[in-house]
């Protein structure tokens, strides 16, 4: 019972963290440009997929961790400059279509490069189980947990303690204000789009040898991760962490007591039952608009 | 030249390139395709109603297109219905849940709504490919042909003209629709919410409308889609379809009749163009979303109207 119970956790919290890392990518760029990126998944792709190719390649596995983070990062800021900068200013709906269009872009690149074939990412650091009260979790599991927990610790001090992290704060808050008071607004959005990148690479590289990997996992990864975002209120970053595990414990209860079946649905319908209720999010600033 | 400016012209025109179509095309391949275009133009039509009037995002469209489709498939076979009433079926279901809905989603705004929109369109795709023992699963399921008085709609030709003159209709009305004065709350609307309260419009109301009318487009042509191809897969509710549809919307021009039916056609034919890129479609398709919206975020037409306004 409580075992069961518990294997449900393990496996929710594990999920949920990546959950949680792609929803603070999610969070980064919306609160320095207001954009929701709906390429963040394919990010989640590129981490695990990089990874893949550089060790086939023969790098040893930390240089290959590396590579598959700053390249995605790369990607991420030639996806603000040449896509999301030339349209600013444009409406919702468009800004949605061209960040579809560069995942479109993204996801068909991998496909022609690295093909269509399902891969597997050796664990970190061995495969054996470990038993806790009846319940097993594996060593990559507390990987995930562990640098998920590093990186949101250095974010909260990236953002409350450095110069930097408050000049993202206050462009999110105010650009213009920003502005006046000497801060380089698109230096701001150059970082926001590499961090957020990183962040989602990060996610897809930890979650790589639990779940597998190919060019097409990022769309649901992402979706949930926006949903991540949104239960939680976009634009706090405590909301995304919080609402990244909230997603993926819900999910693996449902999939392990109602359904597995239907654990891919249990996300939206999670959402779609916040969002009648508290139409911000759990923890989404209380915004009244100006006339 | 007033009579040269009626919004009317363009639908006249449609009628004629419809009436002559038929005997230009060399083959039913190419029937096929202005079949399947005009069936997306009807739903774009009443997708650009919600998004480009009345300022409404749904990234879950398809989803409603879904529920017609199988209504159709799923009555006619498992149940003996008349393939009319279960359409009819189809459409009062959306109908229904568009209403039930559109409520609460709408005291949501911009990105909340398109997460709600977008949730709403995973789950039925989902429900679809498990409900395997009824749906078929993610396989799909045959689709009897849809007959009337006896007469029963078959191939390519028989098709193409109920088509036709559906979307002839549809552009009539969406034309007089926008022209009324629920045509005008909604612009309103779309203009400013809290000005068009203060005059007195209903907001809620007309956007809950607004959605079901959408809805109902939506299902209707899912139900035709399902008869015409004789053959529905989950796909047909799937985000990507969802996503599909926005973009024409968007390529064609927001708020712009003649926008919906030129987006439609456009990105229909599109992936029959590319399919000579061998591999290369996904990504020809996402650079050609992406300089679009770059360079005319407006859309097509709008954008293109505006430059010939200004060279007269």
């Amino acid at each position: 019972m409580l075992a069961q119970f518990l294997q449900f956790l393990f496996s929710g919290v594990t999920v949920g963290a990546t959950y949680a890392l792609a929803a603070l990518g999610f969070t980064l760029i919306y609160n320095a440009s207001n954009v929701i990126n709906f390429a963040q998944g394919e990010f989640i792709m590129l981490g695990g997929m990089l990874t893949v190719f550089f060790m086939q390649l023969g790098l040893p596995m930390p240089a290959a961790v590396v590579l598959a983070i700053v390249v995605p990062a790369f990607v991420g800021v030639l996806v603000e400059k040449l896509a999301i900068e030339p349209a600013k200013g444009a409406e919702t709906v468009t800004l949605i279509i061209i960040t579809i269009g560069c995942s479109l872009i993204i996801r068909g690149l991998v496909q022609v490069w690295l093909g269509k074939g399902t891969h597997a990412v050796a664990p970190f650091s061995g495969s054996e189980p470990i038993a806790v009260l009846g319940a097993t979790l594996l060593p990559q599991s507390l990987w995930v947990l562990g640098v998920t927990g590093v990186v949101v610790a250095a974010l909260w001090y990236f953002f409350s303690r450095t110069l930097a992290g408050k000049a993202i704060l206050a462009t999110s808050f105010n650009p213009v204000a920003a502005q006046l008071v000497g801060i380089n607004t698109s230096w701001v959005l150059f970082i926001s789009f590499a961090l957020s990148a990183a962040l989602g690479a990060l996610g897809g590289i930890l979650v790589a040898p639990i779940t597998l990997t190919s060019y097409d996992v990022g769309i649901m990864l992402g979706l949930k991760g926006f949903v991540a975002a949104v239960v939680g209120g976009l634009g706090s970053g405590l909301g995304a962490v919080v609402g990244g595990l909230m997603v993926g414990i819900v999910e693996a209860m449902a999939a392990g007591y109602i359904s597995s079946a239907y654990k891919d649905a249990v996300p939206f319908v999670l959402i779609l039952a916040i969002l009648f209720f508290m139409p911000r999010g759990l923890f989404g600033a209380k915004v009244t608009d100006r006339v | 030249m007033m009579n040269f400016r009626s919004p009317y012209l363009g639908l006249w025109l449609l009628v004629a390139v419809l009436a002559v179509l038929p005997f230009a095309l060399p083959n039913a391949f190419y029937m096929d395709l202005a079949i399947r275009m005009a069936i997306n133009a009807v739903i774009v039509l009443g997708l650009n109603l919600l998004i480009g009037f009345a300022g409404q995002i749904s990234l879950g469209h398809a989803g409603f297109l879904g529920i017609g489709a199988y209504s159709s498939a799923v009555l006619t076979t498992h149940f003996n219905w008349h393939p009319a009433f279960a359409m009819a079926a189809g459409a009062a279901a959306c109908a229904v849940l568009a209403a039930l809905v559109a409520r609460p989603i709408f005291k949501l705004k911009g990105h909340y709504l398109a997460m709600a929109t977008l949730g709403l369109g995973i789950i039925l795709t989902i429900v679809i490919t498990n409900e395997g023992a009824w749906t078929g699963g993610p396989d799909g399921m045959p689709v009897p042909p849809f007959a009337l008085f006896g007469f029963e709609l078959y191939g390519e030709k028989h098709w193409y003209w109920v088509v036709a003159a559906v979307l002839a209709i549809s552009v009539w009305a969406s034309l007089n629709l926008i022209d009324s004065p629920f045509g005008r709350a909604l612009r309103a609307l779309h203009g400013s919410e809290v000005a068009s309260q203060v005059v007195g419009v209903d907001v809620v109301r007309y956007k809950v409308a607004i959605f079901v009318l959408s809805a109902v487009f939506a299902s209707l042509m899912g139900s035709v889609t399902a008869h015409y191809v004789g053959f529905v897969t989950p796909g047909v509710a799937g985000f990507f379809h969802s996503i599909e549809l926005v973009t024409m919307v968007v390529i064609g021009g927001m708020a712009s009749v003649y926008g919906s039916v030129l987006g439609a056609v456009l990105l229909t034919a599109l992936p029959q163009a590319l399919a000579t890129f061998e591999g290369w479609e996904t990504v020809a398709f996402g650079t050609i979303l992406v300089f679009t919206m770059i360079f005319m975020p407006k859309g097509l037409v709008p954008t293109l109207a505006a430059k010939l306004g200004r060279k007269d």
